[in-house]
């Protein structure tokens, strides 16, 4: 063991000693706590735990000490520093936490200014409404057909078992095309598609057409010379009225909830023989459930499936038909069938893009 | 057709607890529809008597009317004294009065009362207050009713004022339902309750005399039977029961002889007309109408007749437009003694055709149309004469008929029909047993051999016998079956995509409008095309709704057009519409469309005639934007919409599709030719799309400035959708560069970047033009264009010496175009 080394810088001496480094230590923590921001906390680590602290100081001088002092002194000061990292590190935390806080005050804004600046668009509910009837009935297999709204004569009427002299020919329905004896039409119905339908393949066919038709109304509350309908034809062996009526139940329960119903009654078509008009019972109607009138349907008329090359005595088929317009205005309270064909944006912003 | 229920009683035993609420709902169950039913004479309480006017004296009024204060017998002896305001009747007339305690249809309760210085006990009845129609104004007088009752006689029961009446709808199928014969019969099928066909029953005529009118058919009727009268009381009333009959069936009494042709018309469904045989040049013919021919009809039109009509004519030529109106020449008049009844089967083709032609829809020539019982005519010609004998004091004197019908051919029906069609066991017993209901005659066992009865030409078919045992049995047995298809394709690819399209738009921002297809010429002029526009060769309809709006639209800008303009006419002050529609353009073929008939399938090449025929009908989307494309907000200043937005949409729906669109300028109307950009696909332009010609927004009431599009997805639709190729994703650094250039203003910023990108080759990630500015120290007819692009490799990190090499070969291609490296 040496003796102390008499050119020792007494203040560096001195700094070992307990006291100075209590007193260090007690300084230290004091300007720690006293820091009220990060930038305070910051000079206080240079302060306190910088190279240039009293303590990095002091304990640079430990080597010098004898052995005996320099582990007493070393772990005096390295508590000592340990103790100040702690409380910077500990301070520093809250010091962080509170200028997060005070940032994310500082950014409040006011969440329900409104931002609309790109406006929604929306899609016509004919068209929502025409995608969700196919897909009910995509999700029973079937597909979706589709044809021209400026129709051949003999797809129109022809094809459909409607002869020449059937009043629904007459001028009084019908929107002829020019020039006279051209033989097209704007077709009345979406039937004409069956007939496509058929004459390009062969059975089982299960196809469901959406599509504009015409007749010449005036437009009024009720009526529309443009409107949509829906159709079904399913052509298949022995397919009955039976499966024409399970598929009707099925179609309303899916669109408007279990408790939807389906009734018919005898009626006259003449692309379908028996033929029948049927009802829904629509559990949602405005003032309470009722029976709602729906449309028209039947099973095919052999003459038509003889016309179309449909071997009538191995197949047998079924066919249905409903307007879109009419099952919208049940289905969202629309009164006026004007507002659905003046183009108006607002009609159609409210229902959106799909339902 | 209005049916009241006593008349429907005459054919079928309804029980009289039914309540018209049953019968309603029977015929429902049965496939005719009632469209209303009516309680006639609803509230209405006795006593209402037949009185006799014994005096009366006239007392005018300070108000200016004259009142009769009368004195009416009501039977016993019995005396009220009743004030009137009505003049029409004499002292001694019998008339209907009600007496205090009564109430009148309508709720009108009768009290004695004082009224014009009397105290009037009871009223004197009009028929409109009876409710026996509105046609008679004044008093009703019995005596020309050829009434003459008991006083005190209950008048609601003499006049029949109480009944109940069903109007049914009847479909075009079922002409022999519009009668009350069929009517009952249907009733009859859907409840059970028991049929009597009074057709049947009718009394045989015995003709006495010689006098009798000949027919002959020449063509378009099967059967005629002519009746000859004479000796015919022109004067003679109609009974009262066929008066309120036919009153509420709805057609207003005329005379006997002609409330009787109405009446049994009603009755048995077989129009009658009565000739005045004293006007009839001779004997009469079923023929067409020849050449030139006229008709001066009983609404004294004069006619000029096509020769597809049918006629009666004599020899002085045409007297009736068959089964459809009578002439004027022979009319039945106040004085015609002598009097032919005509019943006939006409063609129903034939007269459903002339009486549309002459817009003559009449109450025979809808049951022609839908089908007379062609075995009705000597039945209901009897019913007529029977009841001119007994009412009008004729004398049947003679028949003459001509009958080329043909016999009825069976239908063969297999015995598993019905089974087989409505998907509930049917037996053959009960099959039988429906038919037999409805009229058939039924033979056989497998097949059946049925015989559809006289009244019902529809039944033409299986089909149509086997909706009958449906209907028999009714629809509600029949059971609910979910048929399993083999598995669906989905939708097809068109379909798809067409949805995508769609909802791409809507999505980003856009409204969905559907508007008619029907434009006019001046559409085009309002949008500038020139004369020799292709979207000019419209096709026109023969008979639009809107004269002005003749033509089907070839392109979707004028309907969508109108439609901003009635959106910004409705204060919309900011627009983003589309429409999804086809538009409809020349037919390849230019040729009418042929009728193959529907014997059999019609061949491949008749129906490639027909599709040839058929105008081309592309899909079209198209756009218009007005205002603010962004709208201005607190966080941001907006937008206006520009030429550019219309580009960008039309451009997202080709990526939508998996393709990008080559922009160019183009010059089309209805844009602005500096501002409208011609879209490519393979070298081929389907749309437009820029900012509209200034003239032409004005046309439409639109701010100068908007924008549309239009583009073919016809073109979208014939890609071949194949899945896209992955290309791995590229993980090595990027390196960004941005290169500005000097050029020249004839070079477009879409040339110089696709230039630009050639050049980079496969290390060039995307070159995005960010700016763009002229003047200063950039030469005129020149514009600065700077790109930043991004560069990556796919195997390795771009060193700078290749980054090098990638610059100078962008700048080299660009300077191939006159651009120069700022």
């Amino acid at each position: 063991m040496s003796a102390p080394n008499s050119n020792y810088d007494p203040k560096q001496v001195s700094a070992l000693d307990a006291e100075a480094v209590a007193s260090a230590l007690a300084q230290a923590l004091a300007d720690i706590a006293a820091a009220t921001d990060l930038e305070l906390l910051k000079a206080a680590r240079l302060e306190h735990a910088g190279d240039r602290s009293a303590l990095a100081l002091a304990n640079r001088e430990i080597g010098a000490l004898p052995p005996a002092a320099k582990a007493d002194a070393g772990a005096r000061v390295g508590k000592a520093r340990q103790e100040i990292k702690r409380a910077l590190e500990e301070r520093a935390v809250v010091l962080e936490a509170e200028a997060e806080e005070r940032m994310l005050a500082e950014e409040r804004v006011d969440v329900t200014l409104v931002v609309d600046d790109l406006p929604r668009g929306a899609r016509h509910p004919l068209t929502a409404l025409s995608e969700y009837v196919g897909d009910v009935f995509l999700a029973m297999g079937w597909e979706v057909a589709e044809g021209p709204e400026l129709e051949a004569e003999w797809f129109n009427f022809d094809a459909l078992n409607i002869p020449a002299e059937h009043p629904a020919r007459g001028m009084q329905d019908t929107f002829f095309v020019a020039p006279e004896h051209s033989h097209l039409v704007l077709r009345t119905h979406t039937s004409p598609v069956q007939a496509r339908t058929m004459l390009s393949r062969q059975p089982p066919i299960y196809v469901v057409v959406p599509g504009r038709v015409f007749r010449t109304d005036e437009l009024d509350a009720t009526h529309s010379p443009v409107f949509s309908q829906v159709e079904g034809l399913a052509v298949d062996e022995g397919l009955t009225m039976a499966h024409l009526q399970g598929t009707l139940l099925h179609f309303a329960q899916t669109m408007f909830g279990p408790d939807a119903k389906v009734r018919w009654r005898p009626s006259y078509f003449p692309f379908t023989e028996p033929s029948a008009e049927f009802d829904i019972w629509y559990p949602q109607a405005k003032g309470g459930p009722r029976w709602i009138e729906w449309g028209g349907c039947g099973m095919v008329n052999p003459a038509v499936l003889r016309a179309c090359g449909i071997d009538e005595s191995r197949y047998t088929g079924f066919a249905f038909g409903m307007g879109l317009e009419r099952t919208l205005m049940f289905r969202h309270g629309i009164t006026d069938l004007r507002d659905m064909f003046e183009g108006d944006v607002r009609f159609s912003q409210q229902f959106g893009v799909e339902f | 057709m209005r049916v009241p229920r006593s008349w429907l009683q005459d054919f079928i035993d309804i029980p009289s607890t039914a309540t018209l609420q049953e019968i309603a709902e029977a015929f429902v169950r049965i496939g005719i529809e009632p469209e209303s039913t009516e309680v006639v004479g609803e509230g209405l309480v006795g006593p209402v008597v037949v009185g006799r006017v014994l005096s009366f004296v006239e007392e005018p009024q300070s108000n200016g009317k004259t009142i009769r204060w009368c004195q009416v017998e009501v039977g016993n002896g019995e005396v009220h004294g009743i004030v009137c305001g009505a003049g029409n009747f004499f002292e001694g007339d019998k008339v209907v009065v009600s007496l205090p305690g009564a109430v009148l249809p309508g709720g009108f309760a009768i009290a004695a009362r004082k009224t014009y210085g009397h105290v009037s006990d009871g009223m004197i009845c009009s028929a409109r207050e009876l409710a026996m129609g509105d046609d008679h104004n004044g008093i009703i007088r019995l005596a020309t009713l050829g009434l003459d009752p008991e006083l005190g006689t209950d008048a609601i029961e003499l006049l029949r004022l109480r009944d109940e009446v069903i109007e049914l709808n009847v479909l075009p199928d079922r002409g022999y339902a519009m009668s009350v014969r069929g009517a009952a019969r249907e009733l009859a099928l859907a409840t059970g309750w028991p049929f009597h066909d009074l057709a049947l029953a009718i009394e045989a005529l015995a003709p006495t005399g010689s006098a009798v009118t000949r027919v002959q058919i020449v063509e378009g009727a099967d059967h005629i039977v002519l009746r000859t009268l004479e000796h015919f009381d022109p004067q003679a009333p109609t009974p009262i029961w066929m008066q309120r009959r036919l009153q509420m069936v709805g057609v207003r009494n005329l005379s006997l002889a002609v409330d009787v042709t109405n009446y049994v018309m009603f009755e048995l469904g077989q129009p009658l007309h009565a000739f005045d045989r004293s006007k009839l040049a001779g004997d009469v013919q079923v023929r067409r109408a020849l050449p030139g021919e006229t008709l001066e009809t009983l609404d004294h039109l004069k006619r000029a007749l096509s020769g597809s009509d049918v006629v009666i004519a004599d020899p002085s030529g045409a007297i009736a437009l068959a089964g459809t109106m009578g002439g004027l020449s022979t009319e039945i008049d106040d004085h015609s003694r002598a009097i032919v009844i005509e019943a006939a089967h006409f063609d129903a083709t034939a007269i459903g055709i002339q009486s549309r032609g002459h817009g003559l829809i009449s109450e025979a020539s809808k049951r022609f149309e839908r089908g007379v019982d062609d075995a009705i005519q000597e039945a209901a010609s009897a019913r007529a004469v029977n009841l001119l004998v007994e009412f009008g004091g004729a004398v049947h004197t003679g028949t003459a008929v001509h009958d080329l019908r043909s016999s009825r051919t069976a239908i063969s029906l297999p015995a598993d029909a019905a089974t087989r069609l409505i998907g509930y066991p049917v037996p053959a017993a009960d099959m039988e047993q429906a038919l037999r209901a409805v009229g058939c005659q039924v033979e056989g066992v497998d097949p059946l051999s049925v015989v559809a009865p006289s009244w019902r030409p529809d039944l033409m078919g299986a089909a149509e016998l086997v909706e009958e045992v449906a209907r028999f049995i009714g629809y509600d047995r029949i059971p609910a079956l979910l048929p399993v298809p083999r598995g669906g394709r989905g939708l097809t690819d068109r379909q798809r995509l067409r949805r995508r399209l769609s909802r791409a738009l809507a999505y980003g921002g856009m409204t969905e409008i559907i508007n008619y297809p029907f434009i006019s010429a001046a559409d085009f002029d309002a949008m500038l095309l020139p004369a020799t526009d292709e979207r000019r060769e419209a096709i026109a309809l023969l008979n639009p709704l809107n004269a002005e709006a003749p033509l089907m639209r070839s392109t979707l800008l004028p309907t969508l057009l109108a439609a901003a303009q009635r959106n910004v006419g409705r204060g919309q002050r900011d627009l983003a519409i589309f429409e999804l529609a086809m538009v409809t353009t020349p037919s390849r073929s230019r040729a009418a469309a042929p009728q193959p008939g529907i014997a059999h399938r019609p061949t491949d090449v008749e129906l490639a005639a027909i599709e040839a025929a058929v105008p081309v009908q592309p899909e079209r989307a198209a756009g218009i934007f007005v205002g603010q494309r962004l709208l201005a907000g607190p966080l941001s200043p907006g937008r206006t919409a520009t030429w550019s937005d219309a580009i960008d949409v039309a451009r997202t729906l080709a990526q939508v599709a998996g393709v990008e669109l080559v922009v160019a300028a183009g010059e089309r109307a209805p844009w602005h030719p500096g501002r409208c950009a011609a879209l490519a696909l393979d070298g081929k332009v389907i749309g437009h799309a820029g900012e509209l010609h200034p003239k032409v927004a004005a046309n439409y009431g639109l701010p100068r400035g908007s924008a549309a599009f239009e583009l073919d997805l016809e073109a979208l639709y014939a890609l071949p959708g194949e899945p896209v190729a992955a290309q791995p994703v590229r993980t090595f650094p990027v390196a960004l560069q941005d290169l500005a250039f000097i050029t020249p203003n004839s070079v477009s910023a879409a040339r110089l970047q696709a230039v630009l990108e050639a050049a980079l080759g496969d290390e060039c990630e995307a070159v995005r033009c960010f700016d763009v500015f002229s003047g200063g120290q950039v030469p005129d007819g020149h514009r600065s264009l700077a790109f930043a692009l991004r560069l990556r490799a796919g195997d390795r990190t771009l060193t700078e010496s290749e980054l090098s090499k990638l610059r100078a070969a962008a700048v080299s291609a660009a300077e191939s175009l006159g651009a120069v490296l700022r």
